[in-house]
């Protein structure tokens, strides 16, 4: 019973759901409706659980002295600080007057959140530079295609390329990008379609049951 | 050491020292990069352009902080644009980080206009599960923002009171910085065929080429270039065409990086022979 109801549900609920897609019927209309919200609850519990999950994680990291516990510590303590901002300020700034103070959660974002994140995704630009100096070496034929391609790409997409091609770089890079970068992420996309499309059929039909867990 | 393998063997500390002052560069001494304007992202101008006042556009901040420098000036150009031609935008955020700087965007844009909210524009703020929630947007606005962000019932929103779904709006954008934009590709336009048009950061733009060929989306605003080309075609002055000298600068020292690197590796090659 332990196995077979998981499985029927999962056949049944699978079944239907893809099945409405091709019946256009108010019955199927408001059972898919339904089924949004269902789903909406379920992700509420899965959020629960993800806060519950990420919490048992860090503590034991702490309690444990882990290799980089006092990361731990720190995403602890900015969880915890965070809801408890959340709950007692404002959180909204239309909530906040002009002047007025605009509360512990929509400082922490604006002069915490906000610049730490602009400033990790910016050192990303270090990074490829280092990067782009290392690996865009033409070592081999296809090292070359590769290193001719980036530069032509990098020189056609931003203003700079027109300027010093009179438009030739950026015409090369926009058909690098609709014929040959189309052909093969359509490839890769259709692929991937047909493996989804057959994990799902493997998951409705009780094939795969890695989701139970331990097979 | 020889020259060559000096040049191959660059200390990273000097490369991230040379693009750091690159960067400060345009800061100093200014100067203008003309911006010429592709097709994909004139067919996001053109469309809003063409709608009439008092349609409804939806607008999704689906982005966190992390991209706000290529993101932000994206949307400040859309909205003032929309507020320009008295559209009525419903704007929403499927990103946890995006709250704040949706209503931060939309309220500056909106008092420049003189603009009220919950009659020229209705800000829904954040729900999560990015696919779920666009699906059930589909069925009813109703049912995954049954408030709006400031707690006002959607049914006593009066720009609200008439629009129920996809179907009462006149196409959507989503400005993404992550998988969001391929569940409107999705759900927004395979199950509704809902107008979409994407504005994505720059590493993303290549994964929506094939979308934009086959008509799923179209148009496509990518990275600061695509904010720069945008602000170029709305004529506002926004952060866009301001980013694109530190763009050029920078993307020049990358390129003098990599020729010195091939200068240098097949200098060692032609030593070895």
């Amino acid at each position: 019973m332990r196995r077979q109801l998981p499985l029927a549900i999962t056949f049944i609920t699978a079944f239907t759901l893809a099945v409405q897609y091709f019946i256009p019927h108010r019955t199927f209309e408001i059972l898919y409706e339904v089924s949004q919200v269902w789903l909406q609850i379920v992700g509420a519990f899965a959020m629960v659980l993800g806060i519950v999950s990420l919490w048992q994680l860090h503590w034991g990291k702490a309690r444990g002295r882990k290799p980089g516990w006092g990361y731990s510590i720190v995403t602890l303590v900015c969880l915890t600080a965070m809801i408890v901002f959340g709950f007692t300020g404002p959180t909204k700034l239309g909530e906040v007057g002009p002047g007025e103070w605009i509360g512990p959660f929509n400082w922490s974002y604006d002069n915490v959140l906000s610049p730490l994140s602009a400033t990790m995704f910016a050192l990303l630009a270090y990074f490829i530079a280092s990067a782009a100096y290392r690996a865009f070496r033409a070592r081999t034929a296809l090292a070359t295609i590769l290193l001719l391609s980036a530069v032509i790409v990098m020189l056609g997409r931003v203003p700079l390329g027109d300027v010093i091609s009179f438009g030739l770089f950026s015409k090369v890079a926009n058909w690098l990008l609709y014929v040959p970068n189309v052909a093969a992420k359509r490839a890769i996309v259709i692929g991937v379609g047909l493996g989804v499309a057959a994990m799902s059929l493997k998951v409705m039909l009780g094939i795969e049951r890695s989701y139970m867990g331990g097979e | 050491m020889k020259w060559h393998e000096k040049m191959l063997n660059i200390d990273r500390r000097w490369i991230y020292l040379i693009l750091g002052v690159a960067v400060i560069v345009p800061a100093v001494v200014s100067f203008h990069v003309p911006v010429n304007v592709t097709p994909e992202v004139r067919r996001v101008y053109d469309f809003i352009e063409d709608l009439k006042p008092g349609d409804i556009f939806y607008v999704g901040i689906d982005y966190d902080p992390a991209s706000l420098a290529e993101l932000h000036p994206m949307a400040y150009a859309i909205l003032d644009q929309c507020f320009r031609k008295d559209i009525k935008p419903v704007v929403a955020t499927l990103s946890q980080f995006g709250a704040g700087m949706a209503e931060q965007v939309l309220s500056e844009v909106a008092a420049e206009y003189g603009k009220e909210s919950g009659i020229d524009y209705c800000y829904l703020g954040y729900k999560p599960y990015p696919a779920i929630t666009i699906m059930l947007m589909g069925v009813d606005f109703r049912v995954p923002f049954p408030q709006d962000y400031y707690g006002t019932p959607i049914d006593s929103i009066p720009m609200m009171r008439y629009v129920h779904n996809f179907d009462d709006l006149k196409g959507v954008i989503s400005l993404s910085a992550g998988t969001s934009s391929e569940f409107w590709i999705i759900y927004g336009y395979g199950r509704y065929f809902m107008p979409l048009a994407l504005g994505v950061t720059g590493v993303m733009a290549a994964d929506y080429y094939p979308y934009l060929q086959s008509g799923q989306i179209f148009g496509l605003i990518s990275g600061i270039k695509g904010a720069a080309e945008y602000e170029a075609l709305t004529e506002y002055k926004g952060e866009g065409l301001k980013s694109i000298p530190y763009q050029t600068t920078t993307h020049v020292v990358i390129l003098a990086f990599i020729i010195v690197s091939n200068i240098g590796y097949f200098a060692s090659r032609r030593s070895k022979k």
